[in-house]
């Protein structure tokens, strides 16, 4: 191994930087890197912000990100946009949302790529995020994908999950649904200078009360993140759920929950990559030709596909 | 065409000082992103600080920049200065926009492999990334 880890350990932006990409390529170097680095993460407190495409999530990323840092902590940001299906490449423009942030050497920002990753994050954001953890940030804030209904992967990757919501975008049945919606530890109403808000707060708050007795309500904020309104209250809400998951137990429980998803997702992912490399073209090819046609239902057919390789 | 979860070519498109025409930069966003590229795009109005450190931070194969204004010989040399003062030295540099014929020879001795003016089709200029780096 090179001194990447090194130069990084002793707080080198660029060695973080290099770091980062050889772990989302998912690389040989990048492999070890972690191997040598997840020791040092497990510090940091990561922050999930999800939402609909519009809903100010980027901006109100950047503007808790600030509020962070004039609390006096460093913050990394993990903001993810989507692949296109087609040519698998993407436009990243979250930065555009953060550029009071730009040149302050305790914010860093890294834009990802989703790499066909369903869920509204990236393939690698564990590891990325494990990473910016490592590297000392207090706090890591994980921007998802513009999520519709039913993107609730980022819940197992960080530790608060923030909704954000805006007014005017549906009525309370909206709100009753499953989904997104139950993963939220704190929901926010941004854009709350926009007509409406007061009603979609009473909205939330009628629907929370629907809740079983006992259970962890989500806490409401409303934010006007573009003018930097509400933050204060957004990062006490945050400080207030650190505290209920150290003082209930939950903080040790969500870690062994997280930690236990990932390595089952791992581990399925190999199995994924051993069945397509053990297998020949040709045999998939007949296969998949049955299935179109009709002589073979799809679950005999991947049986037949991980027997090959798992028999 | 690779398989989705593949490394990427990573390019930061950027509009370094005050004008605030960023179509042509969008339409090469576009065009890389159709031909398989991760484009980090940040806006109108950057400092060549800002250009540097988000090279920088996004780790980056290339760097294009797009100006209308005519302050390439400007601004170009300080975005460069910035980018070696942060060790960031192995970055595919092209740039386009309003550029006489008479600054080539200055941008190529900057650095910029590749200038592009109005009219380059833009398929060109993706070919020109993909010959230069490698993935």
């Amino acid at each position: 191994m090179d001194d990447l880890v090194e130069r990084f350990l002793n707080g080198e932006r660029r060695a973080l930087a290099r770091v980062i990409s050889r772990v989302e390529n998912e690389t040989p170097e990048g492999r070890e890197y972690l191997r040598a680095l997840f020791p040092h993460s497990g510090k940091a407190h990561t922050i999930g912000i999800t939402g609909g495409a519009g809903s100010g999530k980027s901006t109100l990323t950047g503007a808790l990100a600030a509020e962070y840092r004039r609390r006096g902590h460093t913050v990394g940001i993990v903001a993810v946009d989507p692949s296109s299906p087609f040519s698998h490449g993407a436009i990243l423009g979250d930065r555009i949302r953060m550029q009071d942030l730009a040149l302050d050497p305790g914010v860093y920002v890294r834009s990802m790529a989703s790499r066909g990753a369903l869920g509204g994050l990236a393939p690698t954001i564990d590891d990325v995020v494990s990473v910016m953890d490592a590297f000392g940030f207090d706090y890591v804030l994980i921007e998802t994908v513009g999520a519709g209904q039913d993107e609730v992967e980022v819940a197992g990757t960080a530790l608060t999950t923030i909704l954000v919501n805006n007014p005017g975008t549906g009525d309370d049945i909206q709100a009753l649904k499953a989904g997104i919606i139950e993963i939220a530890d704190i929901l926010v109403v941004n854009k709350a200078d926009h007509p409406g808000a007061d009603i979609l707060v009473s909205q939330l708050q009628a629907l929370l009360s629907l809740a079983p007795a006992g259970s962890r309500r989500p806490v409401i904020v409303k934010t006007t993140a573009i003018k930097g309104e509400g933050l204060d209250k957004l990062a006490d809400a945050v400080a207030e759920h650190r505290q209920y998951l150290e003082s209930s137990g939950q903080l040790a429980e969500q870690r062994s929950q997280d930690a236990r998803h990932q390595v089952l997702a791992i581990a399925r992912a190999i199995l994924l990559e051993r069945i397509r490399r053990g297998t020949p073209e040709e045999q998939l090819a007949a296969l998949v030709d049955q299935v179109a046609n009709r002589q073979l239902d799809p679950h005999t057919a991947a049986e037949a596909l991980a027997a090959a390789v798992t028999a | 065409m690779t398989a989705p979860t593949a490394a990427k070519i990573r390019v930061l498109i950027a509009k370094p000082g005050l004008d605030g025409h960023d179509r042509g930069a969008k339409v090469v966003a576009r065009a890389l992103r159709d031909g398989g590229c991760e484009v980090i795009y940040t806006g109108i109005r950057q400092t060549p600080q800002m250009i540097a450190e988000a090279a920088l931070q996004e780790d980056v194969d290339v760097v294009g920049l797009s100006i209308l204004s005519g302050a390439h010989l400007e601004l170009f040399p300080r975005v460069v200065d910035e980018l070696k003062s942060r060790g960031v030295d192995d970055v595919l540099l092209f740039c386009g926009g309003i550029i006489p014929e008479e600054d080539t020879r200055a941008l190529e001795a900057l650095g910029f492999k590749a200038i592009f003016r109005p009219g380059t089709n833009t398929q060109d200029i993706v070919k020109f990334v993909y010959e230069h780096v490698q993935k």
